[in-house]
């Protein structure tokens, strides 16, 4: 299942004017793994992924993806390699309907035949789309936002999916249906570097996770290990 | 009340030129934020560029037919004086305090104004600009529109649906509202939010240029000043109409354009007022309807809440 190293990180500190956000940290994702950063407010995991995907410039460290290094080269860029990233708190665009949401993003693609059936994908992966596709985005549910931001950012068939916090601010029922077609994605072989405060859920479904603390990651392992590891359950979980 | 329907038609013309200047501020409003205070020298340095080509051109080529190419050169040199403005001015301070890039705009604005004065020949004063002249054309018995008055009436609605379509359809226009409505995230799209902003300021510089053609024609002349009452009226119109929003700037243009002349016919028949009408007073009373408005509807006859742009 699992194949060579499509991301690594390595020594990566990443700083806010003099504040140093991110201190120092290594992991690998490797292809059709699922990767987990979990962690509290403020450990560092979205500044982690805006730097991943060229939005920030790190202070040090390499970043290589897909066998090149891409530190320093332009967000617009970056997606064009395969690194797709669908942000905190969904951004989707709202004054533009579900339907061009879709289309940006697939920006950088040619093919529109193959754009038409993406968008068709989409809209069969999350049929609400498929019925508002002509509303305002900013129309939808919290819980369809997520869909939405989750489907345009499959529409630059990334090799390399990000997402940041998927389930924040979603109801129970909403948030079960959004980790199970992240479960759906990683079954078609999707690699995925999952940002999550629902640490139950998240290692539940990854390979690989990396516990996050105030810019360093303190602990690693398979989802599995890290779900049984005690201080991860009191922690994270809410055990005590 | 027999001359309502002239005011309308003149309003109408003097409205249409405003919305196309107005354009330049909102777009680039629209997308960073930025309030470019030399967009009023943008649509002057147009002019001059138009009037250049006017002057290149022979004596025998009849004005019709200089036209196209009076546009075109004022809209390169308006295209590239902006597109300098937002490269070299603008896009350094990008990350600075608000007030600084404020600051650079009017001192862009005063030197774009010296730069004309010095080096244009004859530029100290104002300079004749080419006119159709010859009669109106009469519609009916009592409205009639001025040949020079013709341009603006079919330029500028032309223009407006040159955008509409380009923003609405093409897949630039669509890149440029994803950037207005959330700049970070459209770099995640793969959009080059860089060359949107340049391409903002580059339609905004183009339509100043139009607009000065239209100012030419109308009044028969150009100078160097020109640009700050008709940037300050065109602003206006803009924040009239709801900055940020294209259709809010034309909008904005013409009901400033309408108020501004009704102003001039009607004011001085009301009684008592008489010493506040007539031209004079006219600029006085398109701010008063500014100030009107944003009591009413801070954010214009057509903007959106701020509150939307979570």
């Amino acid at each position: 299942m699992t194949g060579t190293a499509l991301l690594e990180v390595k020594d990566l500190r990443i700083a806010y004017g003099k504040i140093e956000a991110v201190k120092g940290i290594s992991f690998t994702v490797h292809t059709g793994q699922v990767v987990t950063l979990i962690g509290t407010n403020g450990a560092g995991k979205t500044t982690t992924l805006r730097t991943l995907s060229g939005l920030l410039t790190p202070l040090a460290g390499t970043i290589h993806f897909d066998g090149r290094p891409i530190t320093g080269i332009p967000a617009h860029r970056i997606v064009a390699l395969g690194l797709a990233h669908s942000p905190e708190g969904r951004h989707i665009f709202p004054r533009l309907t579900i339907a061009e949401n879709l289309q940006l993003g697939a920006f950088l693609r040619k093919d529109t035949h193959g754009i038409t059936q993406d968008i068709q994908r989409a809209y069969d992966l999350f049929p609400i789309l498929g019925e508002r596709a002509k509303q305002a985005a900013g129309t939808l549910s919290g819980g369809e936002q997520q869909m939405l931001a989750m489907g345009r950012a499959l529409m630059s068939r990334p090799k390399l999916l990000m997402l940041d916090e998927p389930s924040m601010g979603l109801s129970p029922i909403m948030m079960q249906k959004i980790m199970t077609t992240i479960a759906e994605l990683k079954a078609n072989g999707t690699t995925i570097l999952l940002v999550e405060q629902n640490a139950q859920a998240a290692l539940t479904l990854a390979d690989q996770g990396h516990v996050m603390e105030t810019g360093t990651i303190a602990l690693s392992g398979t989802g599995a290990e890290l779900l049984h590891n005690e201080s991860v359950r009191k922690a994270y979980l809410g055990e005590d | 009340m027999h001359e309502l329907p002239q005011t309308l038609v003149s309003g109408l013309a003097l409205g249409a030129l405003y919305g196309l200047i107005a354009i330049g501020y909102t777009m680039v409003y629209g997308i960073v934020q930025l309030i470019n205070f030399a967009h009023g020298e943008i649509v002057m340095i147009g002019g001059f560029g138009a009037l250049t080509i006017r002057l290149w051109l022979p004596g025998s080529v009849p004005l019709g037919a200089a036209l196209p190419l009076m546009l075109l050169g004022g809209a390169l040199t308006s295209v590239a004086v902006a597109t300098a403005a937002e490269r070299f001015a603008y896009r350094p301070l990008r990350g600075a305090p608000r007030l600084a890039p404020l600051i650079t705009a009017i001192g862009l604005s005063i030197a774009l104004q010296q730069i004309v004065w010095a080096f244009y020949p004859d530029a100290k004063k104002s300079r004749s600009f080419p006119q159709f002249g010859g009669d109106a054309f009469e519609i009916t018995g009592n409205i009639h529109i001025q040949r020079d008055d013709l341009f603006v009436l079919i330029a500028a609605p032309l223009c407006m649906l040159a955008l509409g379509f380009f923003v609405a359809k093409s897949r630039t226009g669509r890149a440029m509202q994803a950037t207005a409505q959330d700049p970070d995230t459209a770099r995640l799209m793969g959009v080059n939010t860089d060359r949107i902003i340049v391409l903002a300021f580059a339609i905004g510089g183009a339509f100043a240029a139009v607009a000065a053609v239209a100012q030419g024609l109308r009044a028969g002349q150009i100078n160097f000043e020109m640009g700050f009452i008709l940037g300050l009226k065109a602003f206006t119109a803009a924040v009239l109409g709801g900055i940020g929003n294209i259709y809010g700037a034309m909008l904005g243009g013409v009901v400033l354009g309408i108020a501004e002349t009704a102003s001039t016919t009607y004011i001085q028949d009301i009684p008592g007022m008489q010493q506040l009408g007539g031209g004079g007073w006219k600029d006085v009373w398109a701010f008063v309807l500014l100030i009107v408005v944003l009591l009413v509807r801070p954010q214009g006859l057509l903007g959106e809440r701020v509150a939307d742009r979570a």
